[in-house]
């Protein structure tokens, strides 16, 4: 099915700009994917933060004061740090761009400071956010710290069981969580949740979205704010690299956010762009095209149209959808997507932290753990360069790697 | 064929009354449907069950989740539906996946051939609606969309002119089950200026006053989460037509008392 989007901008029709992950346009449409599914209530303040963003994003005023935060309280730019024990074992160029290494542990962290500093140019007190495992909850209630904002988070009562430690951080920073009963507790819910709560506060309240999904312009701008990833990587690739630029860039998705901001910034380069799902919530692998949470991705779901739920060893990938933009990269063979299961991934985790001295994040040892089987079933080329982004750090998944072990 | 029907009953100098239930809630769900259309009602909305309700509160997200629990399908209840006769319009309400899932042309035509020809689709704003209202129209279905508080008064225009059937004017910014809101009342009045389509207020009517208030500036109102509160509590099809009833009579006592054509 195809659909027509009738251009809706708050001003003026913005048209998309050519090229690969460049601006979708006042449609927020990446091929047929993205658009802005949401009831009529929050079009108002979908729209608002579209004519903000822009606003804002075109500002250099804004630019520079994001960076500073970034540089200041997050502690960017990131190290790239080349892998020498594993590249030797793998018999490749292993590249890390440590996100693990940004403040509260995270790549979350540059979405959040960006959007607050947003909210807070729109004059809105409050953020809302929807968190799973915690973090996308602990960098909203870092950034309204700092910002002086308040922050309402929304988790399903599943995932405070699960992640008692994170929801204690986010209270010590100031931030309400409140529990979500419906539906599965977990993430899905949360973000539902979040987006009900958000119809009846719209004018004091940003929604603080954590991923690369939700309505237009979400994921767009949140791929603009993670870009700084990428484009740091790739500067650093340059200095490191005779080549300077990669053969392969690799990141693992459960929304798409790390991924996204990374595969921004190698987009025009010949590097092949390889996105890493967990196979318990591999919407690519195994969903369907459908529309969730504001936005038409594949998405997966039971022979009914009922959304089913992800299930992974690593919370952060435990969601049903994909950011629409990676369902067009895939589509137009930009980029490919893989999955990984939870039986390879500590695996993984457990070498990069022996041969490397680094504990990554479950979610960030997906992308490890395909590199390795990459290189050991050598389908990557020998002595071939390979940049992984590490979304974050492990310290979270301690009890979990307890219980596993 | 919705609007044709509500446009009537207006003209007789009636306010609309459109109750809802969540498809597939209990095993003789239908017999709500039965008991409403025997209680007054104008038309009737269906709800099809979806696994992520966004502008649904805590009661039809748990009468959805109920049904769901059931086993039921959208299939499986449009069978049940087209089994029975019932005497007024059938709208269904749902969430746009649903419609994706199945293709919107199918899903149109399967909703007519079960004899609903109304469809409500909560996540779909106007700026998406294009294909659907085409599939929809195809079928012999009206599409009908939502306005809200928030709505621009271009928007708004857009909106009236676009939907069919009727046109769901959202009382509060919030999800189904609110409290009442006299933004609605504001709402609908801005409404009726812009067309003559029936202006139906929805979320957070729960009383017959607050059906009395909200039909001072609208054609009728849509009753769910109220009702649907009570079924989950146990309530029977008996007990909800009675009611619905209720409800009937203090609208037409109400236009009663007032002069032909003298309506607000």
């Amino acid at each position: 099915m195809t659909e027509v989007a009738l251009p809706r901008p708050a001003t003026g029709v913005t048209r998309p700009a050519a090229g690969v992950m460049s601006d979708p346009g006042s449609s927020g449409r990446f091929g047929e994917y993205g658009g802005r599914y949401v009831p009529e209530s929050l079009i108002p303040a979908c729209a608002e933060l579209e004519e903000a963003f822009r606003d804002a994003w075109a500002d250099p005023r804004f630019r520079r004061d994001l960076d500073r935060l970034l540089a200041v309280h997050a502690g960017r730019p990131t190290a790239l740090t080349p892998a020498w024990r594993l590249s030797e074992e793998l018999g490749i160029n292993l590249l890390l761009k440590r996100e693990d290494l940004a403040h509260t542990g995270s790549h979350k962290i540059n979405n959040v400071l960006g959007q607050a500093l947003l909210a807070k140019r729109m004059g809105k007190t409050r953020l809302l956010a929807e968190t799973g495992a915690g973090q996308h909850g602990v960098a909203t209630a870092t950034a309204a710290a700092l910002l002086g904002l308040d922050a309402t988070v929304f988790m399903g009562e599943v995932d405070i069981e699960r992640q008692a430690l994170n929801v204690f951080r986010m209270k010590m920073l100031g931030a309400e969580v409140i529990p979500v009963t419906s539906g599965t507790r977990t993430l899905k819910d949360s973000t539902s949740e979040a987006l009900r709560h958000w119809v009846t506060c719209v004018d004091e309240a940003h929604y603080c979205l954590g991923s690369v999904m939700g309505p237009h312009p979400y994921p767009w701008m949140v791929r603009e704010l993670q870009r700084v990833v990428g484009d740091e990587a790739r500067r650093q690739c340059a200095a490191e690299l005779s080549t300077g630029t990669p053969d392969y860039v690799v990141a693992c998705i459960g929304g798409g956010s790390n991924a996204a901001g990374t595969f921004a910034g190698f987009a025009d380069t010949g590097a092949q762009l390889v996105g890493v799902e967990a196979e318990g919530g591999a919407a690519v692998a195994f969903g369907q095209v459908g529309v969730l949470h504001g936005f038409r991705s594949y998405l997966l779901q039971d022979e009914n149209g009922q959304v089913t739920e992800a299930h992974s060893i690593a919370a952060g990938l435990d969601y049903p959808g994909i950011g629409p933009e990676h369902a067009h990269l895939r589509d137009t063979g930009r980029a490919r997507y893989v999955t990984v299961g939870d039986a390879e991934v500590i695996p993984a985790l457990q070498r990069l932290a022996r041969t490397e001295g680094i504990l990554c994040a479950l979610e960030s040892a997906h992308a490890i753990a395909w590199v390795i089987r990459a290189a050991e079933s050598g389908e990557l080329p020998p002595w071939s360069t390979v940049l992984v982004t590490l979304s974050g750090r492990g310290d979270k998944d301690m009890a979990t790697l307890m219980e596993a072990s | 064929m919705i609007e044709t029907h509500l446009r009537r009953r207006r003209s007789e100098g009636r306010s609309l009354l459109v109750p809802y239930v969540t498809g597939g809630i209990r095993a003789d769900w239908i017999d709500y449907l039965t008991a409403y259309a025997r209680a007054g009602a104008d038309a009737i909305e269906i709800g099809l069950p979806f696994s992520d309700p966004i502008l649904d509160g805590p009661v039809i997200q748990e009468a959805s989740g109920r049904a769901l629990r059931r086993g039921v399908t959208v299939r499986g209840l449009l069978d049940e539906v087209a089994a029975v006769r019932i005497d007024v319009p059938l709208i269904a309400m749902t969430y746009y996946n649903l419609v994706v899932h199945r293709g919107a042309a199918d899903f149109c035509r399967d909703l007519a051939a079960a004899g609903i020809h109304g469809l409500i689709v909560p996540d779909l704003p106007i700026d998406e609606s294009a294909s659907l209202a085409e599939a929809a129209a195809a079928a012999g279905v009206d599409l009908t969309l939502l306005a809200a508080p928030t709505t621009s008064a271009e928007r708004l225009a857009e909106i009236a002119a676009a939907s069919r059937g009727f046109v769901y004017a959202v009382s509060t910014m919030g999800t189904t089950g609110a409290q009442f809101a006299a933004s609605g009342g504001r709402l609908a009045a801005d409404l009726r200026q812009l067309t003559d389509r029936p202006v139906l207020l929805a979320f957070g009517v729960a009383t017959p006053d607050d059906a009395l208030t909200a039909v001072q500036s609208a054609d009728g109102v849509v009753i769910g989460a109220a009702l649907m509160r009570r079924v989950l509590e146990g309530g029977t099809p008996d007990e909800l037509g009675a009611t619905v009833a209720g409800l009937r009579k203090a609208l037409d006592l109400d236009a009663g008392r007032l002069p032909d054509g003298a309506r607000p």
